[in-house]
């Protein structure tokens, strides 16, 4: 149910985003989806794989730093509103959310909603109780 | 004008004489009181009798910071605490500091060599000698201190800081002498040019500096500056403080007080002593030190010596200025910094030895230091929030143990440079060599 994602440090400078996807490419890993959080100096690119095991290994080997995070992927609506909805039951139940990010899913009308929280079960434990999908892992990275 | 005559145009003989009988006399005294060496002496077989020429120094082993700090804190003094009249220390804060202990006649000694630096620059019993060295553990302070009691100048113990309250003070006391480091120097003529005054019309006559690196060409910025003659002042805690050494109005190396230190080259990686005018490590030794005598004192500090007579009358020694370290210190801000300090805060930080390179600029007046340290996995954090506060902590740690503000910037990992054997952690771009 988790989703495996990559962490990667990157330093804030021209051309620093290039060169991890340039490993992910001959890899041959293919980039689910990505958003990236940073400041004037450095930044955290992550991403979702289709493979993240074999990402972790090659940019490892390319002596990138990488930390593997668990998140966890909703299924919303994908339309007005859809996000706004899922975000209220979080706040409602007290649920401080690191980060999180979107990308439309290939299913008609869905999107997939990306979320990460220190304390993941209890997030899923929520959103379970108040019928929200949770998207098996595996069909994120198969997308 | 010269404060002591008699022994600043000494003949190098009678000189040579002088130092003999002094050394002889402190060998024996340290051998015969401080057990420090009455150990290291007896275990590497050279006794006081050994010594019957001034070249009989070389037999005796040299001391280090490291052995001093050993004998944290007066386990290197002659004389029992009932004679020690202060006490100061050095501002390395690597483990424990080195402290130094002065009876009266130290005191004495200490301002002998300070009076007669500020002879040599001209300042007398008429002038007002603005002191902006702090006063504290720091010998800068109080050693210019009691030089200007010996030679009667009124002194204004400032200490460092507040800039324009002492730029009001040179206007209002009409100070006539100025004691400072040089980039502390360069940032009171800008903060006065900034208010609207010009230094050069202050009536400064002459200017002391010293207690950090520095080139002729920063020289001759302060000099431009205040429109007065800048003279340089080099000595170090461990041997008793500023005085050492001090440039005379030839400004052509600065004359090492011999009757009261005896000065060699050395080779710092054969430890073979040099000759006149060979490049190599300034090694010390306190020929007139009755509380704490140091003797083959390595000060790791680069330099050559000229024994030739000075256009000023004096035979003493000349050193040039200091061009760098045999070790990887830095001063920065007047403060001594080793690399191992920051490795011990980056330890603290992170319980991890990461990479890390420290680069020294002076984009302005003033010195600046950005730290920069690989990202390992002990450190990276999946937030930002994280990486920020690791950030302010590996700077927080590095502040408290050097005293210093640094920038730290986390690169990725294995961007630094790796050096084959000894790693090179310093990049110095002020341009000081």
């Amino acid at each position: 149910m988790k989703i495996k994602q990559l962490s990667i440090f990157l330093q804030n400078k021209m051309g620093s985003l290039a060169k991890p996807l340039e490993v992910l490419t001959v890899a041959d890993v293919n980039i689910r989806a990505m958003c990236m959080a940073d400041t004037s100096e450095f930044g955290i690119l992550r991403l979702v794989v289709d493979d993240p095991e074999k990402g972790k290994e090659a940019l490892e080997q390319n002596n990138f730093l990488v930390k593997m995070t668990e998140i966890i992927g909703v299924e919303m609506n994908d339309a007005p509103g859809g996000l706004t909805s899922v975000l209220n039951i979080i706040k409602d139940n007290n649920i401080d959310l690191e980060y999180l990010y979107a990308f439309s899913h290939d299913k008609s009308e869905k999107a997939i909603l990306l979320l990460h929280a220190d304390d993941i079960d209890n997030l899923i434990d929520v959103l379970t109780k108040n019928n929200i999908t949770i998207v098996e892992s595996e069909e994120v990275y198969n997308l | 004008m010269m404060w002591n005559e008699e022994i600043e145009t000494m003949s190098r003989q009678d000189l040579e004489e002088l130092q003999l009988k002094k050394l002889q006399s402190t060998v024996k005294r340290a051998f015969d009181k401080i057990p420090y060496y009455n150990k290291k002496y007896s275990e590497a077989e050279v006794f006081p009798e050994d010594i019957e020429t001034l070249k009989d120094i070389e037999k005796l082993p040299f001391i280090t910071k490291d052995d001093l700090r050993e004998s944290y804190p007066f386990g290197l003094f002659a004389v029992d605490i009932s004679e020690i009249k202060e006490l100061h220390s050095s501002s390395g804060t690597t483990g424990k500091p080195v402290v130094s202990g002065y009876t009266e006649k130290d005191l004495d000694t200490w301002a002998e060599t300070i009076a007669r630096g500020l002879t040599m620059m001209g300042i007398g019993k008429d002038d007002i000698l603005q002191n902006t060295h702090g006063y504290g553990m720091f010998t800068g302070g109080f050693g210019v201190h009691y030089g200007s009691h010996k030679v009667g100048a009124a002194i204004i113990p400032i200490s460092t800081g507040q800039t324009r309250r002492q730029i009001e003070i040179m206007q209002d006391f009409g100070t006539t002498g100025l004691i400072f480091t040089p980039s502390y120097g360069i940032h009171i003529g800008e903060v006065a040019l900034e208010d609207g005054i010009n230094p050069k019309d202050l009536g400064i006559k002459a200017i002391g500096f010293g207690a950090e690196m520095w080139t002729e060409e920063i020289r001759q910025r302060v000099e431009e500056i205040f429109g007065a003659k800048a003279y340089n002042i080099y000595g170090l805690t461990e041997l008793t403080g500023p005085g050492v050494g001090v440039e005379c109005e030839a400004q052509n190396g600065l004359h090492i007080a011999e009757d009261i230190y005896y000065p060699e080259i050395i080779d710092p990686d054969t430890q073979e002593v040099l000759g006149e005018n060979q490049k190599g490590e300034l090694v010390l030794t306190n020929l007139e030190r009755e509380g704490m005598p140091v003797i083959r004192f390595r000060t790791k500090d680069l330099t050559k010596i000229t024994y030739e007579k000075c256009e000023c009358g004096r035979t003493h020694a000349r050193m040039s200025r200091i061009t760098g370290r045999s070790d990887d210190m830095i001063k920065v801000k007047g403060v001594a910094i080793f690399p191992s300090q920051i490795e011990k805060a980056l330890l603290r930080a992170g319980d991890v030895e990461p990479h890390y390179l420290i680069i020294v600029t002076r984009p302005g007046t003033l010195d600046e230091i950005e730290v920069k340290v690989e990202v390992s996995q002990d450190i990276f954090f999946d937030g930002v929030k994280e990486m920020v506060s690791v950030q302010k902590k590996i700077a927080k740690s590095i502040e408290n143990e050097t005293g210093i503000r640094v920038k730290v910037t986390l690169v990725e990992p294995k961007t630094l440079p790796r050096f084959e054997g000894k790693a090179k952690r310093v990049i110095d771009e002020r341009n000081l060599h």
